[in-house]
């Protein structure tokens, strides 16, 4: 895995901005811009013929705000390789659907909670949610107890009561009853 | 036989007519009759539907108390038993059903999820059937084990044998009609 780690250093160069090896797990952040022909070069050359998942993180308040993370697999030596690449706000990624089709699914789930966009992806509708629910409810400054929405004969959502949560379990090196989930509030 | 008389005795059988005839209440017999053949419509959306099925099995066997014809078409059935967490998407849909069965009907509200949104205090779940149709039992549990949904049942049965079905059977159906306006309205 540290000659493939290598290899790629070597091939793209500047456009790997950094490696981080923990625990026997490889992750490496792209540019943006070289991101797609990373993972084409990953699978064509490097034989990652499978595509774990796709998923992103919000870093809200700090800049850029999205990131993107794909977890590769080399089925024959069950080698994991994880690429991250940091994404603006409003800013679309290039789909990975033609490379592997399983992104297709993944991307709209992307898409449907936090809003990135995809550019050439053959599908891009909600996957979760119905067509024009109006937010992206995994994002950051979305509450947790949702937003009333109402869209006539397809759906609407309301506030839900948190009752004092979210509940929460706190770091312990107490009994498994301290440990347990308890509102925020008490 | 002997605690029949501990009973209310809403059916009165006079054994030197040979059987033929019963006198009772008009009332006492609808609801006699409708409370033994209550027809599910089994909405099942999450892992209460798993019990529900289990209900419907021979081991639980919910046709010892004649609600064993689950019926997937909501115009042949009384009752919806919502089993399982009803997402908001899902909600318009289950209360299109509801619509499509013909009165008289019920609702038991199976499980936390269905009666008040369970764990899912979430943008994404309606927080109780009850906020879209009308709820006669509440079954809790997560999910709640057969048993329970029998006993949900049951208290059911006992609801329905307390309506006053002749009544509303004989009224005008333009009284009816403006019944039906005023709680709509």
């Amino acid at each position: 895995m540290k000659k493939v780690i290598s290899g790629l250093k070597k091939k793209f160069g500047k456009t790997i901005t950094g490696t981080i090896e923990f625990r026997g797990e490889h992750t490496l952040l792209v540019e943006k811009e070289k991101t797609k022909e990373l993972l084409k070069h990953c699978r064509d050359e490097l034989g990652f013929d499978y595509l774990l998942d796709v998923s992103s993180v919000d870093y809200l308040g700090s800049e850029p705000r999205f990131e993107m993370v794909y977890e590769l697999c080399r089925l024959a030596a069950g080698e994991h390789l994880r690429i991250k690449c940091a994404l603006e706000e409003d800013e679309p990624m290039d789909t990975a659907s033609d490379l592997w089709a399983t992104a297709n699914w993944h991307e709209r789930e992307i898409y449907d909670m936090m809003g990135i966009k995809f550019d050439g992806h053959p599908d891009l509708t909600r996957i979760l949610m119905w067509e024009g629910y109006p937010y992206f409810p995994l994002r950051k400054d979305f509450p947790l107890a949702g937003k009333p929405s109402e869209m006539p004969d397809v759906a609407f959502t309301e506030t839900a009561p948190l009752a004092g949560g979210p509940f929460v379990t706190s770091p312990t090196t107490q009994s498994s009853v301290h440990r347990e989930p308890r509102s925020q509030e008490v | 036989m002997a605690d029949t008389d501990n009973q209310q005795a809403s059916v009165a059988y006079d054994s030197k007519i040979e059987g033929n005839v019963i006198f009772t209440r008009l009332d006492a017999t609808i609801n006699w009759m409708r409370k033994n053949s209550l027809w599910p419509m089994p909405m099942g959306l999450a892992c209460c539907a798993i019990e529900l099925m289990a209900t419907g099995a021979s081991r639980f066997d919910i046709s010892r108390f004649g609600a064993e014809v689950m019926r997937f078409s909501p115009r042949q059935a009384d009752v919806m038993i919502v089993a399982g967490t009803v997402t908001y998407k899902m909600s318009l849909a289950v209360k299109r059903v509801w619509d499509q069965m013909p009165e008289p009907k019920w609702c038991i509200a199976m499980g936390a999820c269905a009666s008040s949104g369970g764990m899912y205090r979430s943008y994404a779940v309606l927080q109780g059937i009850d906020h879209l149709i009308p709820v006669d039992v509440y079954v809790s549990g997560c999910p709640p084990r057969p048993e329970a949904l029998l006993e949900g049942l049951m208290r059911l049965q006992e609801k329905v044998d307390e309506e006053e079905s002749a009544v509303a059977l004989l009224k005008n159906p333009d009284v009816r009609a403006e019944e039906q306006q005023e709680v709509e309205a």
